[in-house]
């Protein structure tokens, strides 16, 4: 062995403490980020809980099932689901036909599908309302064929409708570029008609990031606020919202009821959170079987 | 071969027929119904605003920013937004930080953490502050009233409510950017004998500031737009707690629909600026790719 | 400057990348971290480096020359580390990236713009990179790239030089031209050199020594012509070269506990059976195949008792005198056979006289 040779382990001393982590500032950055988390958010939603709490369980439990509090989970929880499952259809074709086709216009409006991420509530509130209105440029139509489009659930419809349809189709855009070609044709060499790859080949791919999209616009549609209170009216047990509940209870310094019943929209936040992520994950499981 | 040449050209192949898209008819429909659906969802609210804005001339448009309220609207959504801009980079660069050049438990539950904002009700968002700092119903009620601070009904509650909503908008720009351009070059300028500020600030800053710029026209935007988390906690004094969205509501229903959409389109104008700033910075990552 | 690594065991999670492995480097040599992926080389290297650190309480200590540097960190060791990809910063130029380190000492210590800028000259000449200062990574190419990162590690004057897969990410052309002069350079500059490679004969050609790792621990070191000439286990013979590996029979026919033989293929002669003598030759086969694209024939073979197949190669003369056909039966002598009975190292040659030849059907061994 002229050049070098294998040391037996001899002479073992314990060296100095050593620092496992290679790359300086982990205690500054985490402790920026857990204070902050701590303080902005952990605290304040563990406010909330230990609010209701303090509430007899009657009280608690007579206010989050209240006649109009019921309602108001009808009206929240229904249209929210029918604004995301229009959107989960449209935003599947205008995603396809961004991402597929090529026609004029076509960068603009990929750029412009994010409006209403960008647009402040309130001002997406007051335009639909300004549109949909009996004497609105749309809604002269609407009403002339019997359709009540403003303050009804059909106007917070089209609220949730307008907020939701960024999620679905910014979920999908990714995936959809990343479908593979070869499979498609393959499909079709293999026999299979434009119709039946569709059904067999693609949505089954693109199953996981639609549900994805869906819930995201079904969760923001449950919390929306500010686009919702000017077109829906805001009438007691037909077109009041869960948020709108909690806002009157606050203006009424009923601080207690509102408390009840934000703990349940939180409990639902949650479990929506939950499931959001697991089909993450499973969007992104599949996304590296194609790979 | 004459027959054999005018067959071929008798059956042109065309440009779009594959084995991979729809029939040209399905497609035309497919578009067809895309577009109108975007006409009628998007494109139609923007011309409504601009329309309700100058219906009765552009005097009386002007007009709106004459109004004290109005400007002090205006005044208040700027320093709300140069609160929590600079506050939520800050917070976004050291998660983002933490999250991605080290390892520990817990991680993917810390970025859940992150996710709660967009999850939470911007109703809830507001409350969540009245519990605490409420002169009469708060947990820190009795002290604030006490020492004479105002929190709710006053620019800190809208500060923040502002914060809690805007918190994840720079973080999670900025985590899968950093966790793609994974630790190699912050390993090399480590062996290069750079201190930890150094290599955070020649090496990993510049790797992302595209994506931090990104992270800070959204927050920018969502701060300046906040509506519903803002109602909650402001008390809407006009003049003294009404930010922009807020007094375009009092405006709206006070039957002042010009005002309300003139200063309505300013905050249009502030989206489509935001969205144009997006477009950029998406093209100037995807054209210099990591 | 020397390198002496005592005792090192590094873990992640429940996995064990290096189990009590210690390593000497004399000072000035170029020395060769040789393994499979996963064999712990690159996680020996890091340690090296201070990129990662050894299990608190194992025991692992590492010194340079006689200074004990096991907890410092990595900017304070004096090592010019070079990664993989490079690592290169991707929005600095050339010169920047080169200077990055120089600026990054205390003030006290730094020199002037333009002394850096003749630093800057001369490192980019050392690495035939002359005028390239402006541009940036993106603009260049990965052998270009490479060189860049190579002065940027020795731009801080390191004591020690560590390249982790230095021509990994390159085509076969670049990675030869490369390696030639990386030899060339560190001869020239003589700076204690280690380096992580997967392929053998990168190791080979280029290192002083070489440090063959399997599984988390050192299988063998020793010079080039060592490790390969005299393997220390049957995982260096495999992973170093091509080589037969034959078992039917081996065991049972000698008694003892060897499992198998090796022998490289161009230590297999072949002969005509008809002019062979039955005592001089190892087992009969047949020929399934004959490659003769190259300076050498490669011929296929499968033993006629056990169906054993394993390959020779022999010169495209010696070819042309058997005119040897698929189907034909030869006679197969072993001129050099290695065997491992429990780890032990046992070598028969035919130098030293002993024609080796284990019989496969029942003839004793000569």
């Amino acid at each position: 062995m002229p050049t070098s040779l294998a040391t037996p382990a001899d002479a073992v001393v314990a060296p100095r403490r050593i620092n496992q982590r290679v790359i300086p500032g982990f205690g500054l950055s985490m402790g920026i980020t857990m204070a902050y988390l701590g303080l902005l958010v952990i605290i304040p939603l563990a406010g909330v809980f230990l609010g209701s709490l303090g509430m007899t369980w009657e009280h608690f439990w007579n206010t989050v099932t209240s006649r109009q509090v019921m309602a108001s989970y009808r009206v929240s929880f229904g249209v929210s689901f029918a604004a995301a499952l229009v959107n989960a259809v449209f935003g599947l074709l205008v995603a396809w036909i961004l991402v597929r086709y090529r026609f004029p216009g076509r960068k603009l409006i990929d750029g412009m599908v994010d409006l209403p991420f960008a647009l402040p509530t309130a001002v997406a509130g007051i335009a639909l309302t300004a549109l949909y209105a009996r004497t609105g440029w749309i809604g002269q139509f609407t009403y002339f064929i019997g359709l009540e489009t403003a303050y009804s659930k059909t106007g917070i419809f089209i609220a949730l409708t307008f907020i939701g349809l960024p999620f679905v189709v910014r979920t999908l855009q990714p995936v959809i570029e990343d479908l593979d070609p070869e499979v498609e044709e393959a499909a079709a060499s293999l026999g299979a008609s434009r119709l039946r790859a569709w059904f067999t080949i693609i949505l089954p791919a693109l199953i996981p990031a639609l549900l994805t999209g869906f819930a995201l616009a079904f969760a923001r549609g449950l919390g929306e606020y500010g686009s919702v209170i000017f077109i829906s009216g805001n009438m007691p047990l037909r077109t009041e919202i869960t948020p709108l509940i909690i806002v009157k209870f606050l203006e009424q310094y009923q601080y207690a009821e509102a408390t009840a019943v934000a703990t349940v929209m939180l409990v639902v936040s949650f479990l929506l959170l939950l499931f959001i992520n697991l089909l993450q994950r499973w969007t992104e499981s599949m996304g590296q079987a194609r790979r | 071969m004459a027959s054999i040449v005018t067959r071929i050209r008798g059956e042109p192949l065309r440009k779009s027929q594959s084995t991979t898209t729809e029939p040209a008819w399905c497609r035309r429909l497919m578009i067809g119904t895309g577009l109108v659906f975007l006409l009628f969802l998007l494109l139609m609210p923007l011309v409504a605003i601009a329309y309700e804005a100058l219906r009765h001339g552009i005097g009386l448009c002007l007009a709106t920013f004459v109004d004290p309220h109005a400007r002090s609207a205006i005044l208040l959504t700027l320093t709300v937004a140069a609160i929590c801009v600079p506050v939520t980079m800050v917070f976004g660069l050291a998660a983002a930080w933490a999250i991605t050049k080290f390892s520990f438990r817990g991680k993917s539950l810390l970025t859940t953490v992150i996710d709660l904002p967009f999850a939470v009700s911007p109703v809830i968002a507001g409350l969540i502050f009245i519990l605490i700092f409420s002169g009469t119903h708060g947990y820190l009620g009795p002290y604030l009233e006490a020492h004479d601070i105002r929190v709710i009904f006053a620019l800190p509650g809208i500060a923040l409510a502002t914060l809690f909503i805007t918190l994840p908008f720079v973080a999670r720009e900025l985590i899968p950017i950093m966790q793609s351009q994974g630790r190699e070059e912050e390993f090399a300028a480590l062996t290069l004998g750079a201190g930890g500020w150094r290599t955070f600030s020649r090496v990993t800053l510049p790797n992302v500031k595209w994506g931090l710029f990104y992270g800070l026209i959204l927050c920018n935007a969502r701060a300046m737009g906040e509506f519903g988390a803002v109602a909650v906690v402001s008390g809407n004094i006009k003049g003294k707690t009404s930010t922009m969205p807020l007094y375009i509501e009092t405006l709206y229903f006070e039957y002042n629909s010009v005002a309300a959409f003139s200063l309505a389109s300013i905050l249009t104008g502030l989206a489509l600026v935001t969205l144009l700033l997006k477009n950029v910075v998406e093209w100037r990552m995807t054209r210099r790719p990591s | 400057m020397s390198i002496r690594a005592l005792n090192i065991t590094k873990s992640f999670g429940r996995y064990t990348a290096l189990d009590h492995v210690s390593l000497e480097v004399p000072a000035g040599k170029l020395v060769s971290l040789l393994g499979p992926s996963g064999s712990g080389k690159t996680t020996l290297l890091r340690i090296l480096a201070g990129l990662e650190f050894p299990d608190p309480g194992s025991g692992a200590r590492v010194f340079f020359h006689e200074h004990e540097v096991t907890a410092t960190p990595a900017g304070r060791r004096g090592v010019g580390f070079v990664f993989q990809h490079y690592a290169l910063f991707r929005h600095m130029t050339v010169a920047d990236n080169i200077a990055f380190g120089i600026r990054a000492r205390p003030r006290a210590q730094r020199p002037g713009q333009e002394q850096i800028r003749e630093r800057i000259a001369t490192l980019l000449q050392l690495v035939q990179l002359d005028g390239l200062q402006q541009r940036y990574p993106s603009e260049l190419s990965g052998g270009q790239r490479q060189r860049v990162a190579l002065a940027r590690a020795l731009a801080v004057d390191p004591k020690v030089l560590l390249l982790d897969e230095p021509f990994g990410a390159l085509d076969a052309k670049v990675r030869k031209d490369l390696r030639r002069w990386l030899r060339l350079f560190q001869e020239e500059i003589k700076i204690t050199t280690v380096f992580v490679t997967h392929d053998q004969e990168e190791a080979l050609e280029l290192a002083d020594a070489v440090v063959v790792m399997n599984n988390a621990r050192i299988e063998q070191v020793g010079d080039p012509q060592e490790v390969y000439d005299r393997p220390a286990s049957p995982f260096v013979i495999e992973f170093l070269g091509n080589v037969n590996r034959i078992t039917a029979g081996a065991g049972h026919t000698t008694g003892s506990s060897m499992d198998a033989l090796y022998v490289r293929p161009h230590d297999v002669d072949l002969q005509p059976v008809h002019s062979a003598e039955r005592h001089h030759y190892a087992l009969e086969a047949r020929v399934q195949h004959v490659f003769s694209a190259g300076n050498y024939a490669r011929v296929s073979l499968e033993g006629t008792g056990n169906r054993e197949p394993f390959e020779a190669e022999i010169s495209r003369a010696r070819l042309s005198e058997l005119a040897l056909r698929p189907g034909d039966h030869v006679a197969v002598v072993f001129r050099h056979v290695r065997l491992f009975p429990k780890g032990e190292y046992i070598e028969a040659d035919v130098d030293k006289g002993r024609l080796v030849t284990p019989s496969f059907e029942g003839t004793g061994p000569a």
